[in-house]
């Protein structure tokens, strides 16, 4: 390893503190899930349905299984437990049975001695299959005579732990109803029909997990995943096994963005471990990913909004209908965020906003970055530009105007929990410098580099136009509607072997990337009074972290951790102040009279010090904590109640070039102004900002599965178009930093809400270029040059791909 | 499992006689394989190269970013077989005294890296950059970049990196060119001194 690399950072909460596991990042020696590996270790593969929707009249293994080589096939017959699976609720088998509903779905899976042996037998496993015809569009779906997709849908049908949410095709619906008269119309109303395509979460490392058996009759997984916990207890009750015998440790995650949220080959691996009695190795590759884990929801949003002639916003009512598939996986949860934040951050008097998750034989759709928040986020911007255009106003001038403030009542009918500085930050955004007109002359524009796609398409500087668009939005943190979350972290300050004072930290917080890695030891630090941290590694073995979604883990597991390390010192004064003979009154709150600082005890009297490692001769000392957030509660039948913890919001500025003749979008600068509590680590919430500004910037301009009848056509890197270096321009950000109350060291979770408003600022800038009226993303070279290119819902013209044979790596 | 140059594979192709890969200055032998294996596959697979990561297997993303006889190739769409005459460097075998461990320090000191799993390639790319063109301009670094794939962090920070590393390099090779003014005057004072009185030095 290279002596450039700078030593392990010693800073405390406040500072840019380095990743500890950077050092074994940048030299390529971190672990990856997909990269264990274990002596006569099996690798295992998946076996998917080509089909949407087909009856599968049988499953033959028997060739598979003469294969030398392959030491097991598993299907839908041999799932010991419970035969679903569900996040929120169970309804996805863990095997498609007796149909399978969605491309891509599990129908087997092999291990054998390599991977492509394995291949080799899933190609002999002879299925049955009689295709039916999808249902991939959700308002037939949930037409009043549409025939149930999934009959008898553990979980979500009548008798279900949910309340009938009143269709069989419905995974729930609410209808939000605010206001004097929730439906009234100002005398400017401007209303639409925005549609929002299916995004993929496309973390970099596909899903992988090494499984193996052991004495007791249980599994040892390493895996990547976002929510150990929730992994072990589905995985447990589907293989029928008490979850102490479903032991999981995190290994390195390659990103998540919330496709890590469901598990996918999980309870596969752990079934072949358990019927070979070997290590397996289970690991999709990229086209497997693409087809294996739930998506971003695809959204159809009707928005009507309306204002007095002043501006004033008078009504806003919506009809939101995602897409949420096959599956339910979370989308009882993400309609929920999708309509309670479907007005925005505006005051509205009045609002009717109803929306549905709808089950279609479209490929399953949950959690990613967002969470239902982004689509409706690119919905109500649009429709403040056109309000603002109905208006004769400035668009940022009706957003300020209109701006939530604090204690300002929501649609839900609670006041705004926090500091809510919305109005402050799209005028900030707006106060920013923008990037100098295009010129001619420039080098960048001469070589093609800087002009819409780049050096090789070569467009005619002369057909570019430049446009400037804004977006405000919120977007809630944490979990919502009475669930109760919580985050346990254990801590222990003890001599190291080398005799200095360190503290240890134990969470199961899902490090994917963002780095709660590096905060932990921050807050560690911060509380003990010492340099040296360990962390151990996360995994079941302590309590359950929650997981890393919602923008909670800083603040959920931070709290755990602050709170356990806060225990850990309490305990260590109260030894010291018996040992120095102090009253009890002194032992029971010695933080009134001792204090830990710096590797020492300050003690009552001026000059008393006690170094640390001698308060810690005597051993050390240890203590576990629960972080709890405020309780939350549920929407009543009107949609009211105070749903959500806290809130951040953000302001994005896009200014991009189009080339009116190549239909190509460059992106020529961002800002963001955005409110993010108290900084513990500004480097990483630059990291988290800027990441979720391009994942925003990608849907609007080129990311999306595409699906032709519920097939999907483009599930690879070579034809799901990510942003690269060249797309993303260097973000000005400005950071607003009200400290949130109710929150350990005032913080908030700041990676989701520049995602929701990165997407509506560059479309709003594209229209305000080329004078077209845009309404659904990702916006396609085509909807700017065609004249007849303005069907919503007409996906892109492509073949489908098929399973299995050409799937290779 | 199979004998040599005998088993046809649906999907690999026929088995290869035994070669050698040179990767960073090693040589391995590579017995087994199957002629369509990937240079990726071999290197993770047979040689344990785990640094080279596999993030598309279509040479979209440039997590196996790899230099064959120094040029920048994805090892995924590269045969390993083909690789079998040239020299492989990857991650670890990028030269010590080249810009490799400041762009490494760059990455972990500038905050490109958060999940990490794009990092080991963007090394390489970004090495390979500024060791052929270390004053790149801004577009022809993002252009030449645009092969590799991060999903964490916007690229906000691995251009601020990028930037780090050129930025030290221009300062070093001013120091260099400084420090050569001053060999070479300091030179041509030792020949001043040493050439006899009035008669001009030999070259």
């Amino acid at each position: 390893m290279s002596a450039a690399l700078p030593p392990p950072g010693r800073e405390r909460i406040g500072a840019s503190a380095l990743r500890p596991d950077g050092p074994a990042k940048v030299t390529g020696a971190f672990p990856y899930a997909g990269d264990l590996t274990l002596p006569g270790m099996l690798h295992a593969r998946t076996l998917r349905s080509p089909h949407p929707r087909a009856r599968i009249r049988a499953v033959d293994t028997a060739a598979a299984l003469r294969i030398p080589g392959v030491a097991a096939v598993v299907t839908a017959a041999d799932v010991p437990g419970v035969a679903t699976y569900g996040l929120i609720g169970p309804d996805q088998p863990v095997f498609a049975a007796t149909e399978a509903r969605y491309h891509g779905e599990p129908v087997a899976a092999v291990a054998a001695v390599d991977a492509r042996t394995a291949r080799r037998a899933l190609a002999a496993i002879q299925v049955d299959y009689e295709p039916l015809d999808p249902v991939t569009d959700p308002e037939s779906a949930i037409a009043p005579d549409a025939e149930p997709l999934h009959p008898g849908s553990p979980g979500y049908g009548p008798g279900g732990p949910f309340a009938d949410p009143g269709h069989p095709n419905i995974y729930r619906q609410l209808d939000i109803r605010h206001g004097e008269d929730p439906d009234r119309v100002g005398p400017v109303a401007v209303e639409d029909t925005y549609v929002f395509g299916m995004q993929d979460q496309a973390f970099l490392a596909p899903e992988a997990a090494l499984v193996s058996p052991a004495a007791d009759g249980g599994v040892d997984m390493a895996l990547a995943t976002q929510w150990l916990h929730s992994d072990q207890e589905q995985i447990a009750a589907c293989l029928g096994l008490p979850e102490e015998r479903v032991r999981l440790t995190l290994a390195g995650v390659g990103g998540a963005f919330g496709g890590r949220e469901d598990v996918t080959l999980q309870i596969h691996g752990a079934l072949l471990a358990l019927a070979t009695g070997a290590p397996v190795r289970i690991a999709y590759d990229r086209v497997e990913s693409f087809l294996g884990h739930p998506h971003r929801h695809p959204a159809r949003i009707w928005l009507r909004h309306s204002a007095t002639r002043s501006g004033d916003l008078v009504g806003v009512q919506a009809r939101v209908i995602l897409d949420g598939g096959a599956y339910a996986s979370s989308s009882r949860a993400v309609i929920g965020n999708a309509v309670t934040h479907c007005a925005g951050p505006y005051r509205v008097p009045n609002a009717h906003l109803y929306g549905a998750s709808v089950r279609t034989n479209n490929p399953p759709c949950g959690a990613m970055r967002g969470f239902g928040v982004p689509q409706v986020t690119f919905s109500h911007e649009g429709q403040l530009d056109r309000l603002a255009d109905a208006l004769g106003m400035d668009p940022v001038e009706l957003r300020a105007r209109n701006a939530l403030a604090a204690g300002d009542v929501l649609p839900t009918g609670t006041p705004i929990p926090g500091p809510m500085p919305a109005r402050e930050l799209i005028e900030l955004v707006a106060a920013r410098p923008l990037p100098p007109p295009l010129d001619p002359a420039s080098p960048g524009v001469v070589s093609g580099l800087a002009l819409p796609g780049g050096r090789p398409a070569g467009g005619d500087p002369a057909r570019v136009r430049r446009g400037v668009g804004y977006a405000l939005g919120i977007k809630n943190l944490l979990f919502s509607e009475g669930f109760d979350d919580s985050s346990t972290a254990r801590a222990r300050l003890e001599l190291g072997p080398d005799g200095v004072a360190r503290a240890w930290v134990h969470t199961a917080c899902a490090e994917v990337g963002q780095g709660f890695v590096t905060i932990a030891e921050q807050i560690a630090r911060t509380e003990l009074a010492v340099e040296e941290v360990v962390l151990a590694p996360a995994d079941t073995a302590v309590g359950s972290a929650g997981s890393t979604s919602a923008s909670r883990q800083t603040w959920m597991s931070g709290g755990a951790v602050r709170g356990a390390c806060a225990a850990v010192a309490d305990r260590l004064l109260a030894r010291v102040a018996r040992g120095l003979g102090l009253p009890p009154s002194v032992v029971e709150a010695p933080r009134r009279v001792l204090t830990l600082r710096d590797g020492e005890i300050v003690g009552p009297e001026a000059g008393a010090r006690i170094p640390l490692v001698e308060a810690l001769a005597d051993g050390p000392v240890e203590a576990e904590y629960t972080h709890h957030h405020r309780r939350t509660e549920a929407l009543d039948a009107r949609g009211q109640g105070d749903a959500h913890v806290a809130y951040t919001a953000a302001a994005h500025r896009a200014v991009v070039d189009v080339d009116l003749d190549l239909g190509l979008v460059r992106v020529v600068a961002l800002a963001l102004a955005q409110d993010c509590g108290t900084v513990l680590n500004p480097l990483s919430l630059v990291g988290q900002v800027e990441g979720g500004t391009a994942q925003g910037l990608g849907v609007a301009v080129m990311e999306e599965l595409v699906t032709v009848d519920g097939a999907v056509t483009n599930p690879t890197f070579h034809d799901y178009l990510l942003p690269t270096i060249a797309d993303v321009p260097d973000l000005d950000f400005v950071a607003v930093t009200y400290p949130q109350p109710d929150a350990p060291y005032g913080v908030k979770g700041v990676g989701e809400a520049p995602t929701g408003t990165a997407t509506p600022a560059v479309v709003a800038a594209i229209r305000a270029a080329v004078g077209r009226d845009l309404r659904r993303v990702p916006v396609r070279p085509a909807d700017l040059v065609d004249p007849s290119a303005v069907d919503l819902a007409t996906p892109r013209p492509a073949d489908p791909v098929t399973l299995g044979d050409d799937h290779d790596d | 499992m199979t004998m040599l140059g005998t088993d046809e594979d649906a999907d690999g192709g026929p088995i290869v006689g035994p070669y050698h890969l040179h990767v960073d200055g090693r040589l391995h032998a590579v017995t087994d394989a199957w002629l369509g294996d990937s240079l990726l596959t071999v290197l993770r697979d047979r040689l344990g190269v785990t640094s080279v990561k596999d993030g598309c297997e279509q040479g979209r993303c440039g997590s196996c970013s790899v230099l064959l006889d120094g040029r920048l190739v994805a090892s995924c769409v590269t045969l390993a077989a083909d690789a079998a005459d040239a020299r492989v460097t990857t991650l670890a075998g990028l030269p010590v005294d080249g810009p490799a461990p400041a762009v490494q320090a760059a990455f972990l000191c500038h905050g490109a890296v958060q999940c990490g799993f794009c990092t080991p390639g963007f090394v390489v790319a970004v090495t390979d950059l500024l060791t052929r063109h270390p004053a790149a301009g801004e577009d022809e670094v993002r252009e030449a970049l645009a092969g590799n794939i991060c999903r964490c962090t916007g690229y906000g920070r691995i251009v601020a990196a990028v930037r780090a590393v050129q930025a030290d390099l221009a300062a070093q090779a001013d120091l260099a060119a400084q420090a050569d003014l001053a060999v070479q005057a300091d030179l041509a004072v030792q020949a001043d001194l040493a050439a006899p009185t009035g008669e001009a030095a030999q070259p």
